[in-house]
């Protein structure tokens, strides 16, 4: 359909008033709700991660497509009360215990939920405990944490290491990343993934999800 | 000596370029129109919510030594630890850019303004450490009138949080320095409000003492290794602020 062609072209212009023009344009012309969350803003924000990471754009011209995307969600939202918005599953995100540093994980934040995941975030300053506890309550299947400094990134390893105390490190899989955080590190704490940049830690929450 | 530092909000201001690059826009890349747009409100935005503030204080080695060791809970051997007992002077230090810019920053992002908020928060990270650089200055300026700076003579900065100088550090820090009359507030996590601060030490000596292998048990989780460039522009002809920074 041409105007879902329209939003999604839009969205990687990073035009979020085209965006809620055209959206509330197709919400009127009866297109269903689901189509174009599917295909117009995360189909959108599928190219934009793809031409991310081929350097194409850059990570100014991402953020501008996912204030785009919530545009359109914000018309979006009311046709998913009662069935619930459609996802790929839901994330528990935060920044680990002792560190409030949170750009780093907002943005992660802002990519998983323009690639479609639900976004549990608990924000900075979060417990090993209250990682877990939520990531049980909400059926979450990942954890994703964020740290800046060194001296917190041990709370990552408290994580997985408490989830393998609590037999749940088959059923809830981790994702580490921030600044100093390294591949190296993520495989010595025992973290199944590392999330070198936002776009990349979406690849590697897919991956883990098998929704690539 | 105790001082609090004036540092005007020109001397702060991030280059156009060092705000791209932090924003993984490659040197030499042109930016989009849509970048562009977005560079002008970020030095637009910094400029209107940077409070800069500096606080230094000179401290002896034996009374850095209290200090360092805060609650017991540094690394067993880290590089400051080598490097504070051959030191010719020590000087905390506190920094600040005002509550105001992180503010705008957490408004950015609830208003779903993503890039902007990313952008302004990559300017106020820039901004903080060349408020660092000002008392830096100011601080090798005051020794310079006391005639105890020489072609030998360098300068590096370390924080806790980094390089195996426990957060917890800055509590005795703070006992110290106070910086509270900035406007710095220590939190129970140990990291400082406004969330745009630095604190830690100055450490002027002969630019030898400050070489050390990255070696050290933590340093394999460090992905960023900025103490080699910060070693390699010790030994530079001329230093530039954007070479100097925090370790």
């Amino acid at each position: 359909m041409e105007i879902l062609k329209k939003i999604s072209a839009g969205l990687q212009q990073g035009d979020d008033k085209k965006v809620f023009t055209l959206t509330s344009q197709a919400i009127q012309e009866k297109i269903p709700p689901k189509e174009i969350l599917e295909k117009a803003l995360i189909g959108g924000m599928k190219i934009v991660g793809e031409k991310f990471k081929i350097h194409e754009i850059f990570l100014p011209d991402v953020l501008l497509a996912a204030k785009a995307m919530s545009a359109g969600m914000r018309l979006l939202e009311p046709f998913f009360i009662k069935e619930g918005i459609p996802t790929l599953g839901k994330v528990v995100i935060g920044t680990v215990q002792g560190d409030l540093h949170d750009i780093g994980k907002n943005l992660v934040s802002v990519m998983l939920t323009g690639a479609g995941f639900e976004v549990i975030d608990l924000g900075s300053n979060v417990t090993p405990e209250k990682f877990i506890e939520t990531a049980k309550q909400e059926n979450a299947p990942v954890i994703g944490m964020s740290a800046l400094l060194t001296t917190t990134m041990p709370v990552m390893g408290s994580v997985v290491e408490l989830l393998k105390q609590e037999g749940l490190n088959g059923r809830i899989k981790t994702i580490v990343g921030g600044a100093p955080v390294s591949e190296e590190f993520a495989q010595k704490i025992g973290a199944d993934a590392y999330g070198y940049d936002s776009t990349n830690a979406v690849e590697s929450v897919k991956k883990l999800l098998n929704k690539t | 000596m105790r001082e609090i530092i004036e540092i005007p909000k020109n001397d702060v201001i991030p280059d156009a370029d060092d705000v791209l690059k932090a924003q993984g826009i490659p040197p030499g890349k042109a930016p989009s129109g849509n970048i562009k747009a977005l560079v002008e409100r970020t030095m637009g935005l910094f400029s209107q919510s940077c409070e800069p503030a500096g606080i230094i204080s000179e401290i002896s080695i034996p009374e850095f030594e209290v200090v360092y060791q805060g609650q017991g809970l540094n690394e067993k051997e880290t590089p400051l630890d080598e490097i504070f007992v051959k030191a010719d002077s020590l000087c905390l230090f506190a920094v600040t850019l005002g509550q105001k810019v992180t503010q705008k920053i957490d408004e950015l992002f609830k208003a779903d303004d993503y890039a902007l908020g990313s952008m302004l928060d990559s300017a106020a990270s820039i901004g903080a450490d060349k408020t660092a650089d000002n008392v830096e200055i100011a601080f090798l300026n005051l020794l310079s009138q006391k005639e105890k700076i020489t072609p030998e003579t360098g300068i590096t900065r370390y924080s806790p949080g980094y390089c195996g100088w426990h957060m917890s550090g800055q509590k005795k820090l703070f006992e110290f320095l106070h910086p509270e009359e900035i406007g710095i507030s220590l939190l129970n996590s140990f990291l400082m409000k406004p969330l745009k601060s630095i604190s830690g030490v100055m450490v002027v000596g002969k630019k030898e003492i400050f070489v050390f292998e990255d070696s050290y048990s933590f340093c394999s989780g460090c992905e960023t290794r900025s103490c080699r460039e910060r070693i390699r522009a010790l030994f530079k002809e001329s230093r530039t602020n954007n070479e100097k920074g925090t370790v």
